[in-house]
């Protein structure tokens, strides 16, 4: 039988991969994809908790932040193809002009 | 009745406006100087016009306060633009006026091609406007406005000639010192106002009103302390002792100036506000004291320096600091009318010396200046024998000279023969009266002496210039003239208003100015015991008065006519006292030491060491901290991602712990 906190667990762990993998990596497209692991993470956590406690509120959530992972994936690609025609690059290392 | 009053003061201000604001557009100087000086007419025929309403009026009815409208009110405090119409400050609006525009006449020939003629005229009419709100005022308040708008012009009119560093210093010397008259004078408005109101419920600064309620002040004490800032006040722009080394300076301005300002009006302010100011300084017997030896030693002390000047209008400027030192004499022996008597008498003859020596200076310059020569036009070492190219600038200069020195019938006689019968007789400082008269008289003997040096050394004997010099030599232009010979006029009959009661004819001037005296004189009388002076010994002293000047007149011609290698072996003789008295007793020398180098100093030390190293100190040790700490700080702005990213999981962890575990 899987209880609620078979999910909030299965929901942190995906969350701190992606946040580890954010911090680690430096390909700028894996750390995107690092973003999108813990945004999916916290909708398990939004839909199991919602599922649970019995409130809509939770699912509704899922599908903003859905909405806003699918806008961030445009405009972070937009933004890669735009840097990568600059440097021949997308490691976030070379990515460090806005410094003293 | 005197409803033009307000005119007196409006055609000099517009006079002002116009030719400071457009003189540069109007170019034509005619213009420029008739404006000045038809203003200038103008207030004069108001003035005579108000003398003569005045004097149609019995003499118990010739106070008037004519208030234009209210300047500032607050609580109990009243300052209206209003204007005292009485005998005394009758007498000086004709003065200032009438000289005034004079000297503006004169003026237009002897400013004649300078640059800033414009400028010139405009802060003439300023001056003339400013001197008569100083007069007409008919509060302490307007008249102190009067105070600082005559010392303003002052200051302008002797830096005149702005590119010489000599007169800016003359000028800023002249207003400094003049500020610390203005300091004393405003202390004793503000001690006065509050005393009176503070203990009598009287707060006003009217001076009919503060007449009218004297009676409530006591004698002494107090009102000891407000006459001495009133007297510190006119120190300072009369140039007495101790602040009168401003004065001999000021000949820098323009000579023009020097008549109308620093001779026959503007210093005479400090006598004329302790006369209007004279139902307080009778409450003062102890000031009155301090008046009088002021006003003796000054006259004696600027005397003996008029005698060893060679700069012709040094010498006059000394005689100016002297001859004030007579009328504070007389305002502090009591003798008020007498000593306005010889403000007036000293108006023509002293106004008449100066614009003579600017006439011959001119002319001097004139001719120097086509020689080719570079020596100074002013040093009457260079002069000599002017009278034969200069005859009417001779015959005027003679006049008002005699006038000074004293001699029967000219002004200069009765109104200084006067103060000294009123300094040997007064009822007020009892022995010290010796002293005083002693003072003044010995001041007649230097007076009779410098001034005939004066014209025997100008007029008389060789001329010393270079004979190519010489021929360029010449008698003024009419419009100089004119003014000379309307002043020596004056300087002749001038005395005849005032002619003392011992002639068996009643003195016209002092019952003129009897009802804003007589109250003072009153109490004078009542106050001590009268000593009854036979005529005899008042003729006595009148005939020991001229013989004084006539021996000074006598020694001024042996050395400087008869033996004119005199002087010469004098020096020589007694080295120090000539030493002493040539560099005017190292007076400056002493103020430089005692006064203006400690400020001087200590301005440096507040520079150098307070403003540079404490408060800009204090200011760039914040901006070096604040500097370092961000050089340190800029460190974590590496422009890593990574890091940026860290410190935001990071935070959010630290923000999480506190929320679980508060």
């Amino acid at each position: 039988m899987l209880t609620l906190n078979h999910y909030l667990v299965v929901g942190a762990v995906l969350f701190a991969i992606g946040a580890i993998g954010v911090l680690t990596r430096r390909n700028a497209i894996v750390i995107f994809m690092c973003v999108e692991l813990m945004l999916n993470a916290v909708n398990l956590t939004f839909v199991a908790l919602s599922r649970y406690l019995g409130n809509i509120d939770g699912q509704i959530f899922v599908f903003f932040v859905m909405t806003v992972a699918a806008c961030e994936a445009a405009v972070g690609l937009a933004l890669m193809i735009a840097f990568y025609n600059n440097r021949e690059s997308i490691d976030v290392e070379d990515m460090k002009l806005m410094k003293w | 009745m005197f409803d033009n009053i307000w005119l007196i003061p409006l055609f000099p201000l517009i006079g002002f406006l116009i030719n400071g604001l457009g003189g540069k557009a109007i170019k034509e100087e005619k213009l420029i100087g008739g404006i000045g000086s038809l203003a200038v007419l103008g207030s004069f025929a108001v003035s005579c016009e108000t003398l003569f309403g005045l004097l149609s009026l019995p003499a118990g009815e010739r106070v008037h306060n004519v208030t234009l409208f209210t300047w500032i009110k607050a609580g109990t405090f009243q300052a209206d633009v209003a204007f005292l119409i009485d005998p005394l400050s009758c007498v000086m609006l004709m003065v200032v006026t009438g000289v005034g525009f004079l000297i503006h006449l004169y003026s237009i020939g002897y400013m004649h091609g300078e640059e800033g003629f414009y400028r010139f005229f405009s802060y003439l009419n300023l001056f003339t406007f400013s001197m008569l709100l100083l007069v007409m005022g008919n509060n302490l308040l307007l008249m102190f406005v009067g105070w600082e708008g005559v010392g303003l012009c002052s200051y302008l009119l002797i830096g005149y000639y702005f590119h010489k560093k000599s007169a800016c210093d003359a000028g800023k010397k002249a207003f400094v010192m003049n500020r610390v008259g203005d300091f004393g004078f405003l202390l004793g408005i503000f001690t006065l106002y509050w005393y009176l109101g503070q203990n009598h419920g009287i707060w006003t600064i009217r001076f009919t009103d503060l007449a009218s309620h004297a009676e409530l002040l006591p004698v002494g004490g107090v009102v000891t302390l407000i006459t001495l800032f009133f007297f510190l006040g006119a120190t300072g722009k009369s140039a007495q002792i101790p602040l009168y080394t401003w004065l001999p300076d000021a000949m820098e301005g323009p000579t023009p100036v020097s008549a109308l300002i620093h001779a026959a009006t503007m210093v005479t302010a400090g006598v004329y506000m302790i006369a209007r100011m004279n139902f307080l300084f009778i409450r003062a017997p102890e000031t009155m004291l301090v008046v009088a030896l002021v006003g003796g030693a000054t006259a004696l002390f600027a005397a003996t320096i008029g005698t060893a000047q060679n700069d012709i209008k040094r010498v006059l400027a000394y005689s100016t600091v002297s001859q004030l030192g007579y009328m504070f004499l007389a305002m502090g022996v009591g003798a008020f009318s007498a000593g306005i008597f010889h403000l007036m008498t000293h108006a023509f003859f002293k106004a008449c010396l100066f614009l003579g020596s600017g006439a011959v200076i001119h002319s001097m310059h004139y001719a120097l200046h086509h020689a080719h020569s570079e020596d100074d036009p002013q040093d009457m070492r260079n002069m000599g024998g002017l009278k034969e190219q200069m005859p009417k600038t001779y015959w005027t200069f003679l006049v008002a000279t005699i006038a000074i020195a004293g001699i029967p019938p000219f002004a200069g006689f009765f109104s200084k023969d006067e103060i000294l019968w009123q300094a040997f007789s007064n009822p007020l400082h009892g022995k010290l009266n010796w002293l005083l008269w002693g003072c003044g008289a010995a001041a007649a003997l230097l007076t009779a002496f410098y001034m005939f040096r004066l014209v025997f050394m100008t007029f008389h004997g060789q001329c010393r210039i270079t004979p190519k010099a010489r021929e360029h030599l010449h008698e003024s232009p009419m419009v100089i003239v004119l003014p000379l010979i309307v002043l020596a006029f004056l300087s002749a009959v001038g005395g005849f208003f005032g002619m003392p009661k011992l002639f068996g004819v009643a003195n016209m001037f002092e019952g003129f100015l009897a009802p804003v005296f007589n109250l003072s004189e009153e109490q004078m009388k009542a106050g001590h015991e009268i000593v009854q002076h036979s005529h005899q010994l008042e003729w006595g002293m009148m005939g020991m008065s001229i013989g004084i000047a006539a021996i000074g007149i006598v020694i001024a011609f042996i050395m400087y006519i008869k033996d004119t290698t005199l002087p010469g072996r004098f020096t020589t003789a007694f080295p120090v006292l000539h030493r002493l008295v040539y560099n005017k007793w190292y007076v400056d020398e002493i103020y430089d030491f005692l006064i203006v180098n400690p400020c001087k100093a200590f301005s440096r030390f507040l520079w150098k060491g307070f403003d540079v190293v404490v408060v800009d100190g204090l200011v760039n040790a914040l901006a070096t901290l604040v500097m370092g700490a961000s050089r340190q700080l800029k460190n974590i702005q590496t422009g890593y991602v990574h890091n940026y990213a860290l410190s935001m999981a990071i935070g959010v962890v630290v923000i999480v712990a506190c929320y679980m575990f508060r």
